[in-house]
């Protein structure tokens, strides 16, 4: 799960990280009235979207009157922001974080993550904040400073000063760097954040280090011991479909294709689209059913992909290991007679009582097309996308 | 023999009450030997009960001494799972298999680094399959896991892979060539696990009685990689390889929560070539991996 960046501060302030005072604001007249509360010369308005590279989209302004914070949250909110990370389709902004401005000695760059090859907890950090870190790692590796804690120890003294002294945090800054590298590590640990990035992290004027933009994502697998992380979710940040599906205990993801697939099981269902992929097709979306491919979620699988308007075809493929495959069949038909499917579709499904599903989506009527390989099946379906059935 | 289990192995169910736990082990002792191996359940509230004639003990640790039981599976939900499997490495046993899906990662971090401390201190290692995988069958023999068992046939191809389904497609197109398997291991699609490729790589090349090896991967990590670059120099048996997810988005969780693209490396592309480069009969058409496993051993 992703938050928003004043989400991110309200944790790190909750963990002792010092960042710039701020609030959010819904409306224009919310962001004025937050700019009057925090006073001073110079304001920040940030737009809030879950995307990165706000503001080289224009989602990032400073103003120097509470009138230009009133012109700039008027021209901002509402805005369809288009970043690195939004696709060309961009994202509405509807919130924003408005900031006192802030310093800038240096810019420092410093993130928490699970690092799967040595099962440790790895910390980075890099003198060059401010730009992606993906940048960095390719220009210069060697700005680059990691840390690997065993999470048994947790984050010592000597690896954050490791980390701190490696970026060339100013002697007199070092101590505030440390605290502030544990601080992150207990809020990462604590949270079951599976990232927690700190970019830029800076050093001000008077040698103070504070948190400028913050980044996290949480284990959706945890979810259920954080009500406090919960609480900060955003629909509006989230593809409706894949909202829908997850209802259904459904795992949804659109593509750009034109060939629904509805697949038991993430590996199979990936190797689906790969299939179809290879026989010229383009799937429209990963569809994972899971291991009950019931009725209920068949239906709801195919109102969710028919909702896209670009499908063509369908194309299921489910094996039947516990579950039969006459069960599932059932559930086909009912399910397309529910929704009235009028794309062509085509069917493969493989192991116990194979026939008997067979037979059943061939007495039903429907203009149902029958597969035995995962290749069989992709073919069928591209050409059935094309109109050559 | 076979790899990790076989006929003589003797089982401990961990959430064998539980209604996934019920259901899945009264089809394992359905399959083979499954009346003989499955020897005990654990849960503290049943204990001196009995299950399917399976009787009940309140830990891992007195099951394991009642019965000699050196293995165990466990159905137990996400939030008490990483202590299920700490509890039986605590006691000792050989291997654990993690069937429960939705571990919380810092659990699953947790868990496996007190594993390894254990180890390191001089107290005796315990092998984790999974968590979040079908299981692990030797054909004919055992079945401890979720999968189908009569797609199986007993041989002399071995199978691992991440994915449930994508095992069971593979193992099918074999067994409808005529072609068996020694032992067919599903390690799961967490980021955080317990044997990886590389290591069900190592012991099926140690089994005289696996020919050859079917070996599939997604997106996601490092594993087949590090696997493919073992066997380059070490591996004595024709491999093939499958990678799925060449049309997966980068960024996007994939279904399993370890099937994510996060770098340049992890693409389904970059490990088929890497499979490719370290003698691997790689395809990109899953409905082939059996045929090509028949045309290698000609």
């Amino acid at each position: 799960m992703k938050i928003h960046e004043y989400q991110a501060k309200e944790i790190l302030r909750r963990f002792g990280i010092r960042t710039p005072r701020g609030e959010p604001a819904f409306s224009v007249g919310e962001a004025v009235a937050v700019a009057e509360r925090l006073g001073g010369p110079v304001w920040v308005v940030k737009a809030q979207i879950h995307a990165g590279g706000r503001g080289k989209g224009g989602g990032v302004k400073l103003a120097r009157s509470l009138a230009e914070v009133e012109q700039l949250a008027g021209q901002i909110l509402g805005m369809r922001l288009v970043t690195h990370q939004t696709g060309p389709q961009g994202q509405i902004v509807r919130r924003l974080l408005i900031e006192e401005g802030a310093e800038i000695r240096h810019e420092y760059y410093v993130s928490v993550l699970t690092d799967r090859k040595t099962q440790l907890v790895a910390m980075l950090a890099s003198s060059e904040g401010g730009m992606d870190i993906e940048e960095v790692a390719a220009k210069s590796p060697e700005k680059i400073i990691k840390v690997f804690i065993n999470p048994l120890d947790g984050i010592s003294d000597e690896e954050a000063l490791t980390l701190a002294k490696g970026i060339g945090i100013p002697e007199g800054s070092l101590p505030e760097a440390v605290d502030t590298f544990k601080k992150l590590y207990q809020c990462y640990m604590e949270t079951d954040a599976s990232l927690a990035e700190i970019n830029p992290l800076i050093l001000e004027g008077d040698g103070g280090i504070k948190a400028l933009d913050a980044k996290f994502n949480f284990d959706d697998n945890a979810l259920f011991r954080h009500p406090e992380i919960v609480a900060y979710r955003d629909l509006d940040e989230e593809d409706p479909d894949e909202i829908e599906a997850s209802k259904y205990d459904l795992s949804y993801i659109s593509l750009d294709g034109n060939i629904g697939c509805l697949v038991n099981g993430a590996g199979l269902a990936m190797a689906t689209m790969d299939t179809i992929k290879l026989f010229g097709g383009e799937p429209a979306n990963f569809l994972d059913v899971g291991g009950g491919a019931t009725t209920e979620k068949v239906t709801a699988a195919f109102k969710i992909m028919l909702k896209n308007p670009r499908v063509q075809a369908i194309l299921v493929n489910i094996f039947g290991g516990i579950m039969r495959c006459d069960t599932i069949a059932q559930g086909i038909v009912a399910a397309a007679r529910e929704v009235r499917l009028a794309v062509p579709l085509v069917v493969r499904m493989k192991g116990t009582n194979e026939e008997i599903g067979k037979q059943i989506l061939a007495e039903s009527g429907l203009p149902i097309i029958s597969a035995e390989t995962m290749a069989d099946a992709a073919k069928k379906v591209v050409a059935a996308a094309k109109g050559q059935v | 023999m076979a790899i990790l289990i076989n006929k003589a192995t003797k089982v401990i169910t961990q959430g064998i009450t539980g209604k996934t736990g019920q259901f899945h082990t009264e089809k394992c002792l359905e399959y083979g030997f499954g009346r003989d191996c499955f020897v005990a359940g654990v849960n503290p509230k049943k204990a001196g009960e009995k299950i399917f004639d399976i009787p009940i003990y309140a830990t891992v640790k007195e099951a394991k001494e009642a019965t000699g039981a050196t293995v165990s599976v466990i159905y137990v939900p996400p939030a008490g799972a990483a202590d299920a499997i700490w509890e039986a490495v605590e006691a000792d046993l050989d291997l654990v298999i993690c069937i429960t899906e939705g571990i919380p990662v810092r659990d699953m971090l947790m868990v496996r680094n007190k594993m390894k401390r254990k180890v390191e201190q001089g107290g005796k290692e315990t092998l984790l399959l999974g968590p979040n995988c079908p299981g692990i069958i030797t054909p004919e023999e055992l079945k401890i896991g979720i999968m189908p068992g009569h797609i199986h046939k007993k041989g002399r191809i071995g199978v691992v892979s991440r994915s449930g389904t994508l095992t069971y497609e593979a193992v099918a197109q074999l067994t409808e060539l005529g072609l068996g398997q020694s032992t067919a291991v599903g390690i799961g699609g967490d980021p955080i696990n317990g044997l990886k490729h590389l290591d069900v790589m190592k012991l099926f090349n140690d089994d005289p009685e696996t020919d050859a090896v079917i070996m599939i991967g997604e997106i996601g990590g490092s594993d087949e990689v590090d696997a493919a670059l073992w066997c380059k120099t070490h591996f004595k048996k024709p491999v093939v390889g499958f990678v799925a997810g060449v049309t997966a988005p980068p960024g996007k969780r994939m279904g399993h929560a370890g099937a994510l693209i996060s770098s340049g490396a992890d693409t389904a592309e970059a490990k088929l070539a890497i499979m490719e480069e370290c003698g691997f009969k790689v395809t990109r058409n899953p409905s082939e991996m059996g045929k090509l496993m028949k045309s290698l051993l000609g």
